[in-house]
């Protein structure tokens, strides 16, 4: 278990935290990128994925695009878009790179989960004299929710431990700490670089599960 | 104008480049083939038993659920530098990160594949007088197999694409091309790695597709749900 033990000495010391390449900074460039990735994915595929299933039409293109996003490795967009004039971009290429992974879950949990709720209490609410957007709003979306939720937490931990992906291409985050201590042979350090991402992307998913507590309302257990 | 001008310019699309280094190319690519398919093959092999272990004793599934969500959360390029003490540089220790990524996926669908096995056909079959392992084998997996396969090109088509991750030890197929490339802001080269990484992952996808259409005939006649 020396290891461990290196390891938590690493993430002990003082000096590790502070300064440009501490944790610190990393850790506020890596929950940056992977925030901000986030609610851009989810403000383009939720209402995409949540309007489809509404149609019930576009199965095959959510699943599609889901499918050819999933196939586009991380790296690959990084790379392509550091051998271009924009890699002095900033975090345009990172946070580029996981909207385009952070989509395909977030797409496919939305418009399943629309799609899957029970068709008879559908026909109910229109029976009922709902307009579309009454039913949208009353019945699917709430007897939705668990599965879009589900598919929020699952691309926020993903998009988490995908951002150290970027420090292989020489873009910041917690990733670069890994890196770091991989070319110096110190694999204490590597160790403490993959806790501590662990550690936030486990913060992010408890965060999201008492979000979802507090404000999405359970349908009732039938 | 002379034919290698495409490479001395720089440009995004070079025929030249594919030309002249096929061979790379092909070698790249016959190592991220064989990456990922031992990678998804051994994860099955693995997740499939573990899925009928969590099934017999359902106080297990929390435990091993949550190790594989665990794993999930490791990040890749730390989980290849941690398993490089233990492998060295080969090409197991990428396979064996690979397989415990593609075990998070698998193991849920075919979890979620044999509980959806109806209760009245496992109970039809133990009347007819099937065994536990003709039960398995002749009516579960079977049925099963239309959940378990979604799982599977899922995780195919993550591994393609999390392999070139192994580019950080080294083998990562196409990832390889991909990291050589970018001291030199070679575009020729990485957009070739790249467009061959996406191809491969959809030829894989529509490959396991059509085998799922030959393993599960009946399932193409139900069509969509409803309609009556």
């Amino acid at each position: 278990m020396g290891v461990v033990a290196d390891a938590w000495t690493w993430l002990t010391t003082g000096a590790h935290w502070t300064g440009a390449e501490g944790i610190g900074a990393r850790l506020a460039e890596h929950a940056y990128v992977s925030g901000l990735a986030l609610l851009i994915a989810g403000a383009l595929a939720l209402p995409l994925g949540l309007w489809l299933g509404h149609l019930g039409r576009g199965g095959a293109l959510a699943v599609n695009v889901s499918n050819v996003g999933r196939a586009v490795p991380v790296f690959a967009v990084l790379a392509l878009f550091m051998v271009s004039p924009l890699r002095n971009a900033g975090y345009v290429p990172t946070v580029t790179a996981l909207v385009l992974f952070a989509v395909p879950p977030l797409l496919t949990n939305a418009y399943v989960g629309v799609r899957e709720v029970d068709r008879a209490a559908v026909r109910a609410s229109r029976g009922m004299g709902m307009t579309g957007g009454q039913v949208f709003r009353r019945v699917e979306l709430p007897l939705a929710a668990p599965v879009v939720t589900a598919g929020i937490r699952s691309a926020a931990v993903q998009v988490v431990a995908t951002a150290t992906i970027a420090a292989l291409a020489g873009q910041g985050g917690l990733g670069r700490i890994i890196t770091a201590g991989f070319a110096l042979y110190d694999t204490a350090q590597v160790v403490a670089g993959a806790v501590l991402v662990a550690l936030l992307a486990l913060l992010v998913e408890g965060l999201l599960v008492l979000l979802d507590r507090l404000l999405v309302p359970r349908p009732p257990r039938t | 104008m002379s034919p290698s001008n495409c490479l001395v310019a720089n440009d995004w699309i070079c025929g030249e480049y594919l030309r002249t280094r096929r061979g790379e190319l092909t070698d790249a690519l016959v190592q991220h083939v064989g990456i990922t398919a031992a990678s998804v093959a051994i994860a099955l092999l693995v997740a499939v038993p573990l899925a009928l272990l969590v099934r017999a004793r359902p106080r297990l599934a929390a435990p091993v659920l949550g190790l594989t969500t665990l794993l999930y959360t490791v990040p890749s390029l730390a989980m290849f530098s941690l398993l490089l003490p233990v492998f060295g540089l080969s090409s197991a220790l990428v396979v064996t990160g690979l397989v415990l990524y593609a075990l998070t996926i698998l193991v849920r669908n075919a979890l979620a594949g044999l509980e959806a096995v109806p209760a009245e056909t496992r109970e039809a079959a133990r009347g007819l007088g099937y065994s536990r392992g003709q039960l398995l084998w002749r009516v579960e997996l079977p049925l099963a197999l239309p959940v378990l396969m979604a799982g599977v090109r899922m995780a195919t088509v993550s591994t393609v694409a999390l392999t070139t991750i192994g580019s950080v030890v080294g083998r990562g197929g196409l990832g390889n091309l991909i990291e050589d490339a970018l001291p030199t802001f070679f575009k020729a080269q990485v957009l070739a790695a790249s467009v061959l990484c996406v191809l491969l992952a959809v030829v894989a996808d529509l490959l396991l597709l059509g085998a799922q259409r030959l393993l599960t005939p009946w399932a193409r006649h139900r069509g969509a749900p409803g309609g009556a």
